[in-house]
């Protein structure tokens, strides 16, 4: 029997750190090859990690939720044969750019063996009353458990004052004491003073939206312009295009529309479809529009990217959303599904709102939001009529984008989202 | 057909059902449990007790023999001469007090004990004969039984271990197939009552679930005795002589009077219509989780039947566990190790994390022994052999396992599962005076050791 030690790969772009987001196995599971071990996130993809051996797990190398760097210990798996751990062996590989499947053969040697309880970081929840990581065994005598399993107490959340940590029994008296104090109000009044507090760790998805919206709002100077759209003519002619091919070619909703209002104004405000790297201090304007469709999933956040929305109908670009926004929700986009946007729509749909602030995806210079279709009176040619109206938020890097050809660029939209017919004319 | 109503039902009257009996009339729970053959199951019947009563017999034959050739304590006797037979009536004594003990002790505590094999109906029915049970509560206790060997079937000349448990005489020349504790407990006990043993094992070494610096002692020993070791062979087939397969994958005969299969043991999960209850498995043993309860709910499953380790103490914990949970407690079978001991020559104790174990469990930790050839009490034993292993995470000094190979160290298992369950420290057991002289001096100097200023070495 060996020991085949699997490294935290890398899975792109030479980020040193990933996130441990899942485990599918637990330690004395027996896994197959190609079994699927723990996701890992980067960015903004989740990777599957697959097992490229036949073994029993020996060893987890970290939490989920825990950040590894590139190459630490990511799982022990106990093999026939020699495995690859070996006790004074080679440094560890440079970790290659390649693929998650090909990391399968990357021979991950380990240096020295007791780095295998290296990457463990810090306790996960911290909070005034754990004292060891989350998945260490409290040490506690026979009775103390019993105890305080008759008491209901969850050992793990008493801090130990014995020796090594150990839990005592007046640990378990002074946790109770604790609880106890906490709960004096009345428990049943409706009115009742709440001191309850939980604290929500800022993991995964989480972590990585909130970097980017600090890095987005730091960096870029932004500019938002709000202007309201009649989409009366638009919504006609969705109406009459889903009655006539929705049963064939899929139901339409507005945003493929407003993918092909982008495109088409985007050929005079070149600008607008860019990326500034701010460090480098240059601007790249991109020919492609590979848009970004921001989607709520249940981990927060994402953001696909319609590619080449330039060559796609109408049809095509409502069909590549709508399996995008399923992959995302789903969590089974790729990194590439959820990178290379040129430019973003953003969309609170039917929530309603009038006017909202769109945070720019960085290093991109321009995001369009769409804010709620409502019916009003307008006034057109001295008549009160009911029309269907839309704002559009929109928000600029003000760094480099001036604010009259922001203003020029929603104008443009404007006027293509208003004469339908003028989103088709070449 | 008669009906009887209980709160909880219990099949198998081994150490785990009767453990579990006898808690829950303790808490006031009505209890019945059932059982085909012998209440104490494998373990009082067939298994444990048996086996052990069968090696003092063999060990006092033993030495009494090596008195008589002139041993080295100034004895002498004539050569003795063995009655097997009362041998084997004075252990079956021994079986018949104990289990007419848990007779008593399952009547004391009301429980109703129904001779007869249970058929599960369902999750609250369980049929025996024409007696049909109802019960809120179902406990599985049916324990394990032998593996079989399809090229070796019992009978005649090959037996398993509770053919070997109850001998009419000792062969001339006995084969065990299995290295494992089992086959070489009861080898062992057979070389020494005057049989030519020889042990048939398919790895490479002895006891193989333990490793190799552990099991060098045992594996001198056996030389000494003079038991021939097979190793890395594999049976093919028994037609008056077993034919084995030796590493080069050479067909050798071996000449033998019985062969004793001793293969391992698994999950007794047949003929009792387990199967009505579609529960979730975990390979041959039936799933269960910290309370042993059952994919079904208020269905448990204790001791072998739930799968490895399979021990008795361990049935023993879980179901007096289970009684309480039924009873309204918050209970977890949250044990920090349980204790395996091998009764070879000489004995085995493992518990709780080798450094093996540790290591791959990403612990950074000392690894120390003491030799019994440094403890005075071993030597006034005439053994010296062996030696007590601790291993202690680097950090903190908390004991994570202790291991020992020695004359007697089966009765160190006690200190050293107090000791991980107390969460000791080398410093604690370093700090603690051991009487002297006793064996377990080594097992304070083995933590000194650890610490680096063992007295004795």
């Amino acid at each position: 029997m060996g020991t085949h030690v699997i490294k935290m790969p890398d899975i792109g772009e030479g980020i040193a750190e990933v996130e441990l987001s899942q485990w599918h196995v637990k330690v004395g599971d027996l896994v197959v090859e190609d079994q699927v071990l723990a996701d890992v996130m980067t960015d903004k993809a989740m990777v599957d990690i697959p097992s490229p051996v036949h073994g029993k797990v020996i060893a987890l190398g970290g939490q989920p939720g825990e950040v590894m760097a590139v190459g630490s210990v990511l799982i022990s798996i106990e093999v026939e044969g020699a495995g690859n751990l070996k006790e004074s062996a080679a440094p560890a590989p440079v970790a290659t750019n390649e693929a998650p499947a090909a990391l399968k053969v990357e021979a991950a040697v380990e240096s020295k063996p007791a780095a295998a309880a290296a990457p463990r970081s810090a306790p996960v929840c911290q909070g005034p009353m754990v004292a060891r990581e989350a998945d260490e065994r409290p040490l506690a005598s026979p009775a103390v458990r019993k105890h305080a399993l008759d008491l209901g107490i969850q050992l793990r959340l008493v801090r130990g004052t014995g020796p090594a940590g150990r839990v005592l029994h007046e640990d378990l008296d002074a946790y109770l004491a604790q609880g106890q104090s906490n709960a004096s109000a009345p428990a049943t009044a409706a009115y009742a003073q709440r001191h309850d507090e939980e604290q929500i760790q800022v993991i995964g998805m989480r972590r990585k939206i909130a970097q980017r919206m600090q890095d987005a709002t730091r960096r870029a100077a932004h500019f938002s312009y709000v202007e309201e759209i009649d989409v009366t003519a638009i919504e006609e002619l969705r109406s009459h295009l889903n009655e006539k091919h929705g049963a064939s070619r899929g139901k339409l909703t507005l945003l493929p529309f407003l993918v092909r209002a982008l495109v088409v104004a985007l050929r005079d405000f070149p600008q607008m479809n860019a990326r500034y790297d701010d460090e480098a201090q240059v601007i790249t304007r991109l020919g492609a529009v590979h848009v970004g469709v921001a989607t709520q999933s249940d981990v927060g956040l994402m953001v696909p990217v319609v590619r080449h929305a330039e060559a796609r109908s109408l049809w095509d670009s409502a069909a590549e959303i709508s399996r995008l926004a399923n992959a995302a929700r789903n969590g089974k986009a790729s990194r590439d599904e959820l990178s290379g946007s040129t430019i973003t729509l953003t969309s609170l749909g039917a929530l309603g709102g009038i006017v909202s602030t769109p945070v720019l995806n960085l290093p991109e210079v321009a995001i369009v939001g769409v804010n709620k279709i409502v019916e009003r009176p307008m006034v057109i040619k001295g008549q009160v009529v009911i029309r269907k109206m839309m704002n559009l938020s929109s928000s600029f890097d003000h760094r480099v984008v001036d604010g009259m050809d922001a203003a020029l660029f929603i104008q443009a939209i404007r006027g293509l989202i208003e004469q339908p017919a003028t989103l088709f004319v070449e | 057909m008669q009906t009887l109503n209980t709160t909880l039902l219990i099949i198998g009257g081994g150490p785990g059902g009767y453990v579990t009996a006898i808690r829950a009339g303790q808490l006031g729970i009505s209890t019945i449990l059932v059982e085909g053959q012998s209440l104490g199951g494998t373990c009082l019947n067939i298994g444990c007790i048996p086996s052990k009563a069968l090696i003092h017999v063999a060990e006092q034959f033993h030495q009494t023999q090596h008195h008589s050739q002139h041993s080295a304590l100034g004895i002498s006797v004539s050569a003795p001469t063995l009655d097997i037979s009362k041998s084997v009536e004075w252990k079956d004594g021994i079986v018949d007090r104990l289990t007419t003990g848990v007779a008593a002790l399952l009547k004391k505590n009301k429980v109703q004990v129904i001779n007869g094999w249970a058929k599960v109906i369902d999750g609250k029915t369980v049929e025996v004969g024409d007696t049909r049970i109802q019960c809120e509560h179902l406990v599985l206790a049916t324990g394990s039984t032998s593996v079989n060997l399809p090229i070796l079937p019992i009978g005649g000349p090959i037996i398993s271990s509770t053919e070997a448990l109850a001998p009419k005489s000792v062969p001339k020349r006995l084969v065990v197939v299995g290295g494992g504790y089992i086959g070489l407990e009861l080898g062992i006990a057979y070389r020494k009552l005057g049989a030519e043993v020889s042990v048939v094992e398919a790895q490479d070494r002895i006891l193989p679930a333990y490793d190799a610096e552990l099991t060098q002692p045992v594996h001198e020993a056996l030389k000494q005795l003079g038991v021939k070791l097979y190793l890395k062979h594999s049976v093919l087939g028994f037609d008056g002589t077993l034919q084995v397969r030796d590493p080069n994958g050479d067909t050798l005969n071996l000449e033998t009077d019985q062969v004793l299969v001793a293969v391992g043991r698994k999950p007794n999960t047949q003929g009792w219509n387990l199967e009505a209850l579609n529960l979730d498995m975990n390979g041959s043993a039936i799933k269960i989780d910290s309370r042993c309860q059952t994919s079904m709910r208020n269905v448990y499953a204790i001791g072998d039947l739930s799968g490895e380790p399979m021990l008795a103490h361990r049935a023993m914990a879980q179901g007096e566990m289970v009684a309480e949970l039924i009873s309204g407690k918050s209970r977890e079978f949250n044990p920090t190790a349980i204790a395996a001991v091998c009764f070879t020559e000489p004995e085995l104790v493992v518990v709780g994390q080798t450094p093996d174990e540790a290591k791959a469990a990403g612990l950074d930790c000392i690894v120390s022994s003491f030799p019994f050839a440094a403890n005075g009490r071993a030597m006034t034993l005439e053994s010296k052999s062996g030696f007590v292993r601790v291993v202690a995470r680097r950090d903190n000094h908390v004991i994570v396992g202790w291991q020992a190979v020695g004359v007697g160290v089966s009765e160190l298992s006690t200190a050293f599962a107090q000791s991980l369950e107390m969460g000791a420290r080398l410093e604690d057991i370093g700090g603690t005076i051991h009487a002297h002289p006793t064996l377990g001096e080594a097992v304070q100097e083995a933590a000194l050791r650890a610490l680096g200023h063992a007295l004795h070495l």
